[in-house]
């Protein structure tokens, strides 16, 4: 029978004393390595005053010479800015604005007088600027169609084109969509004095957009056929990689002010000369309130006239030498040690958790 | 003994004999008889064998009344192979057994064992015996076979039918097993409990085994540090005026430095649980130590439902199988692989090997997790705002007709080749050393509030992303103005601005660097732009030459600088101010780990409490309310005596040192 009264025996072994379940477990241990048990070398940096006030004061001193530098280079630039939509309606015709740039028998022709405030080096950039022209509108920028563009054989992919697709009876146009349609048509001659400046319209547009985008062999059919206009007209002979005024015009802009290259001028202007445009003012822009802006410029290493970089650097540059200086004042008026443990909440209020 | 279990032997080839036993109480039982030369040695089908002193017995087994938590005994029925008489072997919890004797035994003898060796910490049990005749048994047997094959109510019909026989038994005598702690169980426990860990040890032992073994291993304090407050009663009102009391007491002295505990007993929960609901939660909540004994599995999984409902974030850990409900009810369940079993380990979130591995998975697995989810979850929200407010802030430019500043292919490019790399190494992230936190766990509680992620913390990356937005939008549409203003430059010069800004914000908060790190998020950048370098380079694309030509340009490279610097200048400045001057508990920590080395702050801590001991109003300040803060932790296994929070919660490690060769290491066991 069983015996009885057994007192308290322990029991065998500690958990990990089974010499087979050890063997067994060793085995089943993933292989130690530096990267999975997360023991690889690490640099453990902490914000030290030193550190951070250098930064800022490196900062600093890096950036102000890079303001000065560019603003430098902005002032640099000589730029002539002509609004002309406004002052080539007829007076008769101001209250009507629409009337007449809608109606094709007057005259748009227009004189208007430049006089040059600096010397300007060639080669000057001769721009059109249109203010208040959303080209980034999204049905604006879909409207195109770009595989019509490459090929010739794909004239009749008007997808996406809407509603400047095909003519009324059906014919594809191409290019089709609003992008072209809507191409600026307005013309500049330029005089100083006697002397006619030549705009050289070659190589204004993009290179790789005259080899890849817009083929040799695509020439312009069925375009601005329709009732209602929208720009300038295209000669059919012409291949559209050579259409340069259509290219920089597709290139859509990004904001509703932006300024196209119409050509360049290779001739130095002087201080005080006077230049008399003769311009075409054929560009629809009174229907929307849109400003038409003739542009003169020279250019830099860093673009345009644009005073915005040199500014900026300027005061971030500033800025971040005055942070140096502020934290160097802080830290020195209430220096705080670091890693104080007395600052540890649980040590403010011991126990007090 | 030997009879008495569900243990098989297993002869290996060398004659020697092991058992196979379900829990080790059974084991220890049979191995404790084949010690006194009662060897059982075999168990085939219906017959057990055994050899006592050279004597072949054999034993046929008729039935086994298995174990079940409601009746808290076994019995198995055998026959006597030579006399062919039948005998009922009982084994079981003293209160279980004791009641049955027949009477006329004198049981008190019995009662003192119990009680002296609860006392010493050891678990008892009972075993008894009866003889039975063979026309009893036979009408018997017929009953449990029908009750053993009821479709419906199965086992309460067997425990009625198990009830029938179990009665009238001559009592054998007691049998106490001493369990073992784990090593490094007190230890754990301390400091678990010093990051603000709330400790439940739940048992099935009886209630002075469970009491000793919890002044053992540091979970309650002895006085008069610590009290320890019963609920006890044998009826329900008894139960219910001794419950009041102690929440009474619990109430008045919360304010005092003594630690206080309660302990309640299996059929005294039940009552409890069914009618004194709301007091016992409310008495719950004010109390961070309490200890449960002669719980069933299922009251433990009540346990740890009440606790959750108190909007406390629970842990169970245990290792058995009757550890499995609770561990799959509490929001983590922890399992500890072992002797029992992997039972409790499968059921678990978690599953380890040791109790004492609890205090890394919390302590610094735990903390490394949740710092590198907050930040992951955070920067992937700012990474996605940034560009959305990006072309929010377009269609303010774009006639508000929903153009997209961005091309397709960027965009899908953007969340998986841009910007996803550099977030993926936060998991080599380690803002303290595992040694730091070891030596400050009250860093978890810093954790716990969910300082790191929550609605404040969510609006500063918020409101970063707002402002990046603006600055690169700003910036873009100043310098890419008339003559350069075109879509794709354009979009381009925006993608690259955000880009250069996040390799910045993922650097700046980063804790610490291995090469991995820097691989990621420098490596990504440079991928940026040699896979723009590939786009730009197919003809067909829209964006054909145009990274090309950007980069060419110095008033590209100028803006990018810009950008970064308008960008990340103020987040630094803010960021080191606040390091600075009103630092996190983490900032500090890191600090002192990385300029002067932890050993330095013991001394200095040490000194800083002795002056502060004075305010003793320290427990009243604890942000006990707070329920989200504390974690109480439910287990199964016992632990040992605690120490009060107000004296000197550092100097544990210098005494713990030198308790460990004093308190010798014990095996968890479930009971």
């Amino acid at each position: 029978m069983d015996s009885s009264n057994a007192a308290g025996t322990s029991n065998g072994g500690s958990g990990d004393g089974d010499p087979a379940a050890a063997a067994r477990r060793n085995t089943k241990m993933p292989k130690y390595s530096k990267f999975t048990q997360q023991e690889l070398p690490a640099c453990k940096p902490i914000l030290t005053p030193k550190w951070v006030v250098s930064v800022f004061f490196l900062v600093g001193v890096i950036f102000v010479p890079v303001g000065v530098v560019s603003l430098l280079a902005a002032r640099d630039v000589v730029e002539i800015i002509d609004r002309y939509d406004d002052a080539c309606v007829p007076v008769n015709m101001t209250d009507n604005k629409l009337g007449y740039i809608q109606n094709e028998t007057i005259s748009k022709e227009c004189t208007r007088t430049l006089t040059v405030t600096k010397d300007m080096k060639q080669p000057i950039f001769v721009y059109y600027q249109l203010d208040n022209f959303y080209q980034n509108h999204r049905r604006y920028v879909k409207s195109r169609n770009d595989a019509q563009l490459r090929d010739y054989k794909k004239a009749n992919q008007t997808t996406s084109c809407e509603p400047e697709r095909t003519t009324a009876d059906g014919k594809p146009i191409v290019p089709c969509g609003l992008i072209a349609w809507s191409l600026f048509n307005d013309t500049y001659i330029f005089n100083r004095g006697n002397e006619n400046l030549t705009v050289d319209k070659k190589d204004i547009s993009w290179k790789s957009d005259r080899e890849h985008k817009f083929a040799k062999n695509v020439y312009p059919s069925n375009f601005q056929n329709g009732g209602l206009i929208g720009g300038a007209k295209l000669d059919s002979s012409i291949p559209l990689s050579d259409q340069e005024d259509l290219i920089v015009w597709m290139r859509t802009a990004a904001l509703p002010t932006f300024r196209k290259l119409y050509g360049r001028i290779y001739v130095d202007l002087k201080e005080n000369d006077t230049i008399t445009v003769k311009l075409d003012n054929n560009y629809n822009t009174y229907s929307f309130g849109g400003k038409k802006k003739l542009v003169l410029s020279t250019a830099t290493w860093l673009g345009g006239k644009n005073d915005f970089l040199g500014f900026a650097y300027l005061i971030v540059g500033g800025l971040c030498i005055f942070l140096a200086f502020a934290f160097t004042l802080l830290y020195v008026i209430k220096p705080r040690k670091l890693g104080d443990h007395n600052y540890l909440s649980w040590n403010r209020h011991p126990a007090g958790r | 003994m030997a009879l008495c279990n569900t243990v098989i032997p297993i002869k290996s080839p060398s004659g020697q004999i092991s058992y196979k036993a379900q829990s080790q109480d059974e084991d220890a039982l049979v191995n404790a008889a084949s010690n006194l030369h009662m060897v059982l040695v075999s168990k085939n089908g219906n017959n057990a064998e055994i050899h006592f002193n050279r004597r072949v017995v054999q034993y046929e087994i008729l039935d086994v009344l298995e174990f079940t938590s409601d009746r808290k005994r076994m019995s198995v029925l055998i026959s006597d192979s030579e006399s062919g008489k039948i005998f009922l072997l009982s084994k079981g919890a003293d209160e279980a057994i004791l009641p049955l004797a027949y009477s006329g035994q004198q049981i008190k003898t019995f009662i003192d064992a119990v009680d002296k060796y609860a006392q010493l910490g050891l678990r008892t049990l009972c075993l008894a015996w009866r003889e039975l005749g063979l026309q009893e048994y036979l009408e018997w047997s017929r009953l449990f076979k029908e009750a053993n094959s009821a479709l419906i109510d199965r086992e309460w019909k067997v425990a009625e039918v198990c009830q029938k026989l179990e009665h009238t038994l001559d009592i054998l005598g007691i049998s106490a097993i001493e369990d073992r702690l784990q090593a490094g169980v007190p230890e754990t426990i301390e400091i678990l409990r010093q990051s603000g860990i709330n400790f439940w040890m739940l048992t099935g032992d009886k209630q002075s085994t469970a009491i000793q073994i919890a002044l053992l291993c540091n979970l309650i304090s002895s006085e008069p540090k610590g009290q320890l407050l019963y609920i006890n009663g044998k009826t329900e009102d008894e139960v219910a005026r001794s419950l009041e009391r102690v929440l009474l007491t619990m109430r008045i002295t919360s304010s005092e430095p003594k630690e206080l505990a309660f302990v309640v007993d299996g059929w005294a929960l039940e009552i409890i649980l069914t009618r004194y609901k709301e007091a016992f939660t409310e008495l719950a909540v004010l109390s961070k130590t309490a200890i449960c004994c002669r719980v069933t599995p299922s009251q433990k999984a009540q346990l740890v439902k009440l606790l959750k409902s108190c909007d406390y974030r629970t842990l169970a850990i245990g290792d058995g199988g009757n550890d499995v409900r609770m561990i799959q009810q509490a929001h983590i369940g922890v399992g500890i692989s072992g002797r029992e079993g992997l039972q409790a380990a499968r059921a678990a979130d978690y599953s380890i090997g040791k109790f004492r591995f609890l205090k890394r998975l919390i302590l610094v697995h735990g903390r490394y997790s949740y710092n590198r989810t907050a930040f992951l979850s955070q920067y992937s929200f700012y990474k996605s705002l940034l560009i959305c407010f990006i072309q929010i802030l377009f269609s303010f430019v774009s006639g508000i007709a929903g153009t997209s500043l961005f091309n397709s292919v960027s965009l899908m490019a953007y969340n998986v080749f841009y910007t996803s790399i550099p977030v993926l190494t936060t998991v080599l992230d380690k803002d303290l050393s595992e040694r730091t936190v070891t030596q400050n766990p009250e860093i978890l509680l810093y954790c716990q509030a969910g300082r790191l992620l929550n609605p404040s913390t969510f609006a500063g990356w918020f409101g970063r992303s707002l402002y990046h937005a603006i600055v690169v939008f700003l910036i873009t549409i100043h310098v890419y103005a008339n003559e350069k203003s075109e879509m794709e430059e354009l979009s381009m010069v925006a993608l690259s601005g955000s880009i250069w800004l996040q390799a910045f914000v993922v650097t700046l908060e980063m804790n610490s660097f291995t090469f991995v790190q820097f691989l990621g998020i420098w490596g990504n950048f440079a991928a940026f732009y040699i896979i723009n370098f590939g786009i730009s380079s197919i003809p067909s694309a829209g964006m054909y030459t145009i990274m090309f030509r950007l980069c060419r340009q110095p008033s590209y490279w100028i803006t990018m600088l810009l950008i970064s610097g308008v960008g990340m200048g103020p987040v630094l400045a803010l960021k080191y101010f606040r390091y600075t001057y009103s630092p996190s508990a983490i900032n500090i920590l890191q600090k002192a780990e990385r300029s002067r080395g932890p050993m330095y702050t013991l001394v200095n801590l040490e000194s800083q409490l002795r002056l502060d001991n004075n305010a003793t109003d320290s427990i009243s300040s604890m942000p006990v309310k707070k329920s989200s803060v504390y974690e109480p932790l439910l287990s199964d296994s016992p632990m040992a005596s605690r120490r009060s929070v107000a004296s000197s919660s550092f100097d544990i490690f210098q005494p713990a040192q030198s308790r460990v060769p004093a308190s010798y290491p014990r095996n968890i066991k479930a009971s």
